[in-house]
């Protein structure tokens, strides 16, 4: 066993995985089940080796808009949160979008609404995947499934963030925060110099050094005309990335009669399903969404050629289902199941659905 | 001396500065705005910080502030403005970074990031524009709107038992042990003005040298939302404003 | 190989930590593994359950319905898991409180008399190496030197005067099996 391979919490990883990647910044506020990542932050106290700045903020509201100046000074910054937490992010989510500055925020989700619990949940589904706050926009939306994924994750999420100057997004559950798993941890990369984030963003707000022409992040264009056309080429860069960006893993969908759709803490517990299905000779294969948004369209559409039918195995109530069923415009029987607020179906819940909402019925 | 002498550049003693640029402000005449802006622009560049600064603009009147002053912005939500700075120096701490609000953006919706900025002793700049009113939505009542002033949504005057009191907020931030600096100035004569900017300039050295959060508060006139031509307006500042905002140090370390 | 293990008791009696400490032991033999705690806002007390799945191949679901292993230490989790192992699986339960005891015939059940003997060792926070003893005895997944080493890895240094007593706990443990 070498170094670089250890066990660790998900939320726990994402907090390593910020220090190696070199952010420059992590802004949050405590809220259970994720407070780990502030807690290990703390605990590592990066600002002693790499430089990283972190900070406990007075409310999500603040730390989201301690993300936004960061992201808009061109740097690596990040925050955290949970279900609430990203209620209130939502208002700095659209102006980081409006004002096309990349960052990374991280959502690990439990039960609502409201309050409701702490227990694992994926029911801001649509909020991350449809913009969630005003305005129309998007964020890259990743769903990890392992501790491994949250690792890799903060880098992709980053690195997509820069490629497209957007807003990247992590929606992971309380299961994959809570649980531990084997890693293995990245080199540590160094910071970006000012030098980089002056040639690679040169829109950013860092002081006018050599008395360049001056830098203004806003999100605010009163000219109706000119508004339309940032719209406009917002909802370009959009489509390059639903172009360019699809992710989805597939199991077992080569020779299926049954397609399970599920993401995350699901669709783990979906492929023991098919393996308990598997002992009863039933074929059913799995497409995991890695990208929520971009839908992984493509992919769906080739997995559920030829099956019977097809399950959404979601920690909400039919949300992720409306995106498989646009995804395969509807040229297949989909049912869904679910378990809510804060619940976590066994995989024998998941096999019994299967059982009785398409096998029964389609045959 | 012949008209051609005189404003040769040698013999000038006093222009606009040069970060304060040709834009057409979108400010009312008579307003305190323009004033503390050319302040501003002239501190910067005295100072040799130019290159450095970083302003944080509101929601409210002053949002556009970037647009008449050349250095690097940012524009923040509705109250932000404190934690966006917050995170703006602490990611570049050589940078000059303040924020410039208003009194709704500073003490209403945003109290909370200006009190925490204020108490962990962030090394920025707050320069709060208290006009005791909301100018940009059209004259409402705002949380340093006096005892029985008069606005679009206080119209029989502020009344303590449905409205609360005036809020002086910046005596609040200089009992806060992250502050270094906070002082109340204003803007209505020559004098004043001198004064405000020396306010300033030791604001942005405190910033420069890491001593803590420093808060500068004009007193400043809304002659549009108070009703009034420019001339009365200052006139009702003296009057009403300083009794219950007195002007000077509130905390000088 | 692959086991799936589930852990149950009481908060406070080292449930998660035992979990961990044999998931570290998994990791130490290149060995996948999974720790899925049941979480709450309960510090002390409550229930406290985690699902320890170690694998040589890659683990699917870290959430079980039926398990190779159940170590239960109260009667409330006796109660719940012992329709929850497998036909064949291994039951280990803890005598002490049980009043109705585990009463399957299909699968292999063990009870041990963990918290007599930790009383016995005069170290009540050795608990749970008493009974990560017995359950290595029983079922031999990972080696207690492997065990010594992850536990030494999830300590921190100011406690590594601890090895010696978590060992001695260890092989008490196992003699009880």
């Amino acid at each position: 066993m070498n170094d670089k391979v250890t066990l660790m919490k998900g939320n726990e990883a994402l907090a390593v995985a910020a220090i190696r990647y070199g952010a420059d910044g992590y802004f949050g506020y405590p809220i259970t089940p994720q407070s780990e990542v502030l807690e290990k932050l703390e605990e590592e106290m990066p600002w002693e080796t790499t430089g990283m700045v972190v900070l406990q903020a007075e409310s999500e509201v603040a730390a989201i808009n301690m993300v936004y100046a960061g992201a808009s000074c061109g740097k690596t910054v990040l925050t955290s949160t949970s279900s609430p937490g990203f209620s209130l992010m939502q208002e700095g989510m659209s102006y980081m979008a409006a004002s096309e500055v990349p960052a990374l925020v991280i959502n690990v989700m439990r039960g609502g609404p409201g309050l409701g619990t702490i227990h694992p949940s994926q029911a801001d589904y649509f909020q991350a995947v449809k913009g969630g706050g005003h305005g129309d926009y998007r964020l890259i939306t990743l769903a990890p499934a392992s501790v491994q994924e949250m690792v890799d994750f903060v880098a992709l999420g980053w690195d997509l963030a820069f490629k497209y100057r957007a807003v990247s997004m992590i929606l992971a559950d309380g299961v994959i925060g809570q649980m531990m798993e084997k890693v293995v941890l990245p080199e540590q990369r160094p910071r970006h110099t000012e030098e980089w984030i002056r040639e690679n963003c040169p829109w950013a707000v860092n002081g006018r050094k050599g008395m360049r022409p001056k830098n203004i992040i806003t999100s605010l264009e009163l000219d109706d005309d000119k508004m339309e056309e940032n719209n406009h080429r917002f909802q370009a860069t959009y489509r390059e990335i639903e172009k360019n960006e699809q992710r989805c893993e597939l199991i077992n969908t080569d020779d299926c009669d049954y397609l399970i759709v599920a993401f995350g803490s699901m669709a783990r517990i979906s492929q023991k399903a098919m393996e308990l299905a598997a002992e009863e000779g039933i074929k059913v294969g799995i497409a995991r969404p890695i990208t929520l948004w971009p839908f992984p369209v493509d992919a769906i559409r080739k997995a559920a050629e030829g099956v019977k039918g097809i399950l959404s195995v979601e920690l909400s109530a039919g949300q992720l289902i409306e995106d498989i069923k646009l995804a395969t415009e509807c040229r297949y029987p989909v049912d869904i199941f679910h378990r809510l607020g804060g619940n976590v179906p066994a995989p024998d819940e998941i096999l019994n659905a299967l059982k009785e909402k398409l096998i029964k019925k389609l045959g | 001396m012949e008209l051609n002498d005189i404003i040769r550049p040698e013999n000038r003693v006093y222009k606009r500065p040069s970060l304060l640029n040709d834009a057409h402000m979108h400010y009312c005449p008579g307003c305190s705005h323009g004033v503390v802006h050319k302040l501003v622009a002239e501190v910067i560049e005295e100072m040799g910080l130019q290159e450095v600064a970083i302003g944080v603009s509101p929601v409210g009147c002053a949002v556009f502030a970037y647009n008449y002053i050349d250095i690097d912005w940012l524009e923040a939500a509705h109250g932000r403005a404190p934690a966006m700075a917050t995170a703006t120096k602490r990611l570049m701490p050589d940078k000059l970074v303040f924020t410039y609000q208003g009194d709704g953006d500073l003490s209403a919706i945003g109290t909370a990031e200006t009190i925490h900025a204020a108490n962990r002793g962030e090394n920025i700049v707050i320069i709060f524009i208290n006009n005791a009113i909301y100018g940009m939505t059209g004259g409402q009542m705002a949380p340093t709107t006096l005892l029985g002033q008069k606005t679009a949504t206080c119209p029989y005057g502020r009344r303590a038992d449905l409205n609360g009191y005036p809020l002086a907020i910046s005596n609040l931030l200089a009992q806060l042990d992250g502050t270094c600096y906070v002082t109340r100035q204003t803007v209505y004569s020559p004098a004043a003005v001198r004064k405000t900017k020396a306010a300033l300039k030791k604001a942005f050295q405190n910033s420069m040298d890491g001593k803590g959060c420093s808060v500068v508060e004009v007193v400043s006139t809304c002659n549009t939302g108070w009703k009034l031509t420019p001339v009365k307006a200052n006139e009702w500042l003296q009057e009403n404003m300083f009794a219950k905002y007195p002007l000077g140090d509130l905390k000088n370390e | 190989m692959k086991e799936e293990i589930v852990i149950a008791g009481f908060g406070g009696q080292g449930v998660l930590s035992m979990g961990k400490i044999l998931a570290y032991s998994g990791l130490m033999e290149d060995k996948e593994v999974t720790w899925m705690p049941s979480y709450g806002p309960e510090q002390r007390g409550g229930t406290a359950n985690v699902t320890v799945i170690v694998s040589d191949e890659r683990i699917s679901s870290p959430i079980l319905n039926m398990y190779d292993t159940a170590v239960v230490l109260n009667q409330q989790s006796l109660d719940k898991f012992e329709k929850m192992v497998k036909p064949g699986g291994v039951l280990i339960y803890d005598s002490y409180g049980i009043k109705t005891a585990p009463a399957r015939s299909d699968i292999n059940v063990y009870r041990i008399d963990a918290m007599e003997a930790t009383f016995e060792l005069n170290n009540s926070k050795a608990y749970n190496m008493v009974v990560l003893g017995a359950l290595l005895k029983i079922d031999p997944m990972v080696t207690i030197d492997n065990v010594l080493a992850g536990l030494k890895k999830t300590l921190p240094e100011r406690h590594w005067h601890l090895l010696p007593m978590n060992e001695a706990a260890l092989r008490r443990g196992m003699e009880l099996a």
